[in-house]
């Protein structure tokens, strides 16, 4: 059978089971819609918790930053894990007792404040729109390549998909479907990572087979791709740079992970307070099962790709261009995967042309530069299965892993938009008698009209589709994260103290990356140059300082106001402990 | 003791808990995964050191045990305290 056919077959029945859930798990009201009647078992909360936040860029684009980097960005498993510890312990539970519908809502109530809440939702919607648009396109990109559709199309029918099962279920049915979306997504995942570990090492778990000894070298793995890297140029897979620096990213990712609406609005969906507890523990569970792999993946992909240009070791020749496997010919087409043969010796040479320790070698063996030209990150775990030679249907079941990985993570972001428009803003402060048919068909109009506002972006991205997302873990982590926390710590914290440290967190993170990124991220509009960082602070790392902005204004302007009225304080010890938190389900 | 006082020896232990778990979860990452790791470097494993695992396996065990362990311990303080949801 084709492989195209194939695809479409396996992803076809992929949609089939998240419409039936879809259907079965039709919401029928707005506690249904927003938070899934708040009925929702810790275990599958956690899965779905985990399909929520595993986006496209966690399944195809993660192994690959690793493999191309190695130790450095070790920071991704660390802050996009390390969040979940901050989520379990300073947010979740505390605000499952608080015992509504979104994020903005906690906050307007929390600092009798509208502006505070409207503040929110403007954090919020900044966030998820830039956040939704990335998962748009990469969805888009996976259906076009896997089932040889355009690009448009692909991205047409993704909407499709999520429009039916999002408006119709809510909350409710991007759960269940999550639950299914999850399964695909780790079954795709792991498998692969599983033949190759075996193919390399001997060892079935791929986390052992990382540290193990490469068979066919007799070495350690990593001593063996280390040996390889350093041999041709390449920075030490093992060896790192700059630590400050990755700490300091390491911990903008994480507080950004615990301060990302659309993650935070799951653990609403639990029975009790000890669940949202044991929930974060369950959602890192299943995340790990990824996080864990991730790493393996990207060095032996690695390895297996040194391997293939120098089949006789870097002292003998290097690949002949006729000799290249069968994957590479077919991701050449893409044009993800280019080799140049610059000397016309009829083989590949692949080394860091970069590098001065190579330039008396490369002269001696008459190599003119680096002959594997492209390399795109994002095709290693997509050409996984076919790098270990594995059939035909684990490549189908990764092109199902992808989109359902993409998919997931968007019909989470746009409950997340809708939620907040339909009940912060609607609901509250536009026409606050709206009867509960009315709210909820309120809901369903702003997921639609969020679902188009979506596409539209997705088929024209703005051109700075990697900057939004560094601006929307900013965002999270200047504004929401420190405000949630304080809301929940201080009772002293008052709503002039929270507005001004969160609009301080807000455009303080938004100028930094604006000066460096330019204007709206118009090109040639920065002010200022990479050699002019702040303290040598890159944008992308700015997270950290903005939340410490926030918490600074904050407590200096709460210091000089009025303390929160009583009904607040009674409101912040009621939050701290879990008894009553059956009541505020019926609110 | 009043309501009021268990509410307030709850929160107490609480925040304890939680300072300890932060400096664990710091330690795994931070620590040893990022900044301590040159001096880890002599403890060898699988072809690399300690701190490599720490940075990409390690740190996230570690994280997992952490946030069952504080669900476990909180849930027994509700009950201890008398402040659980039953």
């Amino acid at each position: 059978m084709e492989q195209t056919t194939l695809n479409i077959i396996v992803v076809g029945l992929s949609f089939v089971l998240y419409f039936g859930i879809a259907i079965w798990a039709k919401a029928g009201s707005t506690a249904e819609f927003y938070a899934a009647g708040r009925g929702v078992h810790p275990v599958i909360n956690g899965m779905a918790t985990a399909a929520d936040w595993m986006s496209a860029a966690s399944f195809i684009s993660m192994a690959g930053l690793i493999a191309f980097v190695g130790y450095n960005n070790s920071t991704f498993l660390m802050g996009w894990t390390g969040g979940y510890v901050l989520m379990a312990m300073l947010l979740a539970p505390y605000l499952r007792k608080f015992g509504k519908y979104t994020v903005p809502e906690f906050v307007g109530d929390r600092f009798y404040s509208p502006t505070a809440r409207v503040v929110a939702v403007i954090a919020l919607i900044t966030m998820s729109v830039t956040y939704v648009i990335g998962q748009m396109a990469g969805a888009g990109v996976a259906f076009s390549r896997f089932l040889e559709v355009d690009n448009t199309t692909g991205l047409l029918i993704a909407s499709a998909v999520v429009f039916v099962y999002a408006v119709l279920g809510g909350m409710k049915g991007i759960t269940y479907t999550q639950v299914a979306q999850y399964c695909v997504l780790i079954i795709a995942y792991t498998i692969p990572a599983i033949f190759i570990s075996l193919q390399l090492t001997g060892h079935v778990l791929p986390q052992l087979g990382l540290f193990a000894e490469h068979t066919a070298s007799g070495q350690y793995l990593l001593v063996t791709l280390d040996g390889l890297l350093n041999d041709l140029g390449f920075n030490q897979y093992t060896s790192g740079s700059s630590p400050w620096l990755m700490a300091l990213f390491t911990l903008s990712l994480m507080i950004g992970t615990a301060g990302l609406p659309h993650v935070i609005i799951r653990f609403f969906t639990v029975p009790r307070v000890a669940d949202a507890r044991w929930s974060a523990g369950w959602a890192l569970v299943f995340i790990a099962l990824l996080y864990l792999t991730a790493p393996a993946v990207g060095a032996m992909a690695r390895l297996n790709i040194m391997t293939t240009m120098w089949p006789q070791g870097v002292q003998g020749e290097a690949v002949a261009v006729d000799d290249l496997p069968d994957w590479f010919r077919t991701w050449s087409t893409t044009g993800l995967l280019a080799v140049e043969d610059k000397n016309g010796d009829g083989k590949i040479q692949y080394y860091n042309d970069k590098a001065e320790s190579m330039t008396a070698l490369a002269a001696e063996r008459g190599w003119q530069g680096n002959e594997l030209v492209t390399f795109n990150r994002d095709i290693l775990v997509l050409a996984n299965p076919e790098i270990a030679g594995l059939p035909g249907w684990v490549i189908a079941l990764i092109a199902a892993g992808g989109i359902a990985a993409a998919l997931s993570t968007a019909a989470g972001l746009l409950l997340a938009i809708s939620s907040a428009v339909s009940h912060d803003l609607i609901k509250s402060t536009i026409n606050p008698n709206i009867s509960e048919k009315g709210e909820l068909l309120a809901a369903r109009i702003s997921m639609a009209v969020a679902i188009c506002v979506a596409t539209y972006l997705g088929l024209n991205p703005p051109g700075f589709a990697a900057q939004v997302v560094a601006l929307a873990f900013g965002l999270a982590a200047a504004s929401l994260f420190p405000t949630l926390m304080m809301g929940i710590f201080s009772k002293r914290m008052n709503s002039a103290g929270a507005t001004a440290g969160m609009l301080a967190g807000l455009l303080s993170t938004t100028l930094y990356l604006f000066l460096y990124l330019g204007w709206f991220f118009i090109p040639e509009t920065n002010m200022l140059t990479a050699d002019q960082y702040l303290f040598g602070i890159p944008p992308t790392h700015f997270g950290p300082i903005g939340a410490l902005l926030n918490f600074g204004v904050a407590f200096l302007v709460a210091s000089m106001t009025a303390e929160p009225p009583q009904e607040i304080q009674d409101l912040v010890e009621s939050v701290r402990v879990p008894r009553g938190a059956g009541t505020a389900v019926n609110h | 003791m009043s309501d009021k006082e268990r509410a307030n020896a709850y929160w107490k232990a609480n925040l304890r808990l939680i300072k300890w778990s932060l400096v664990v979860w710091f330690m795994a990452s931070f620590g040893f995964g990022i900044l301590l790791r040159p001096m880890l470097s002599g403890i060898a494993i699988g072809g690399t050191d300690l701190g490599f695992w720490f940075a990409q396996q390690g740190s996230i065990i570690v994280f997992l045990i952490l946030i069952f362990f504080y669900a476990w311990r909180m849930n027994k303080l509700d009950a201890e305290f008398g402040v659980g949801e039953e």
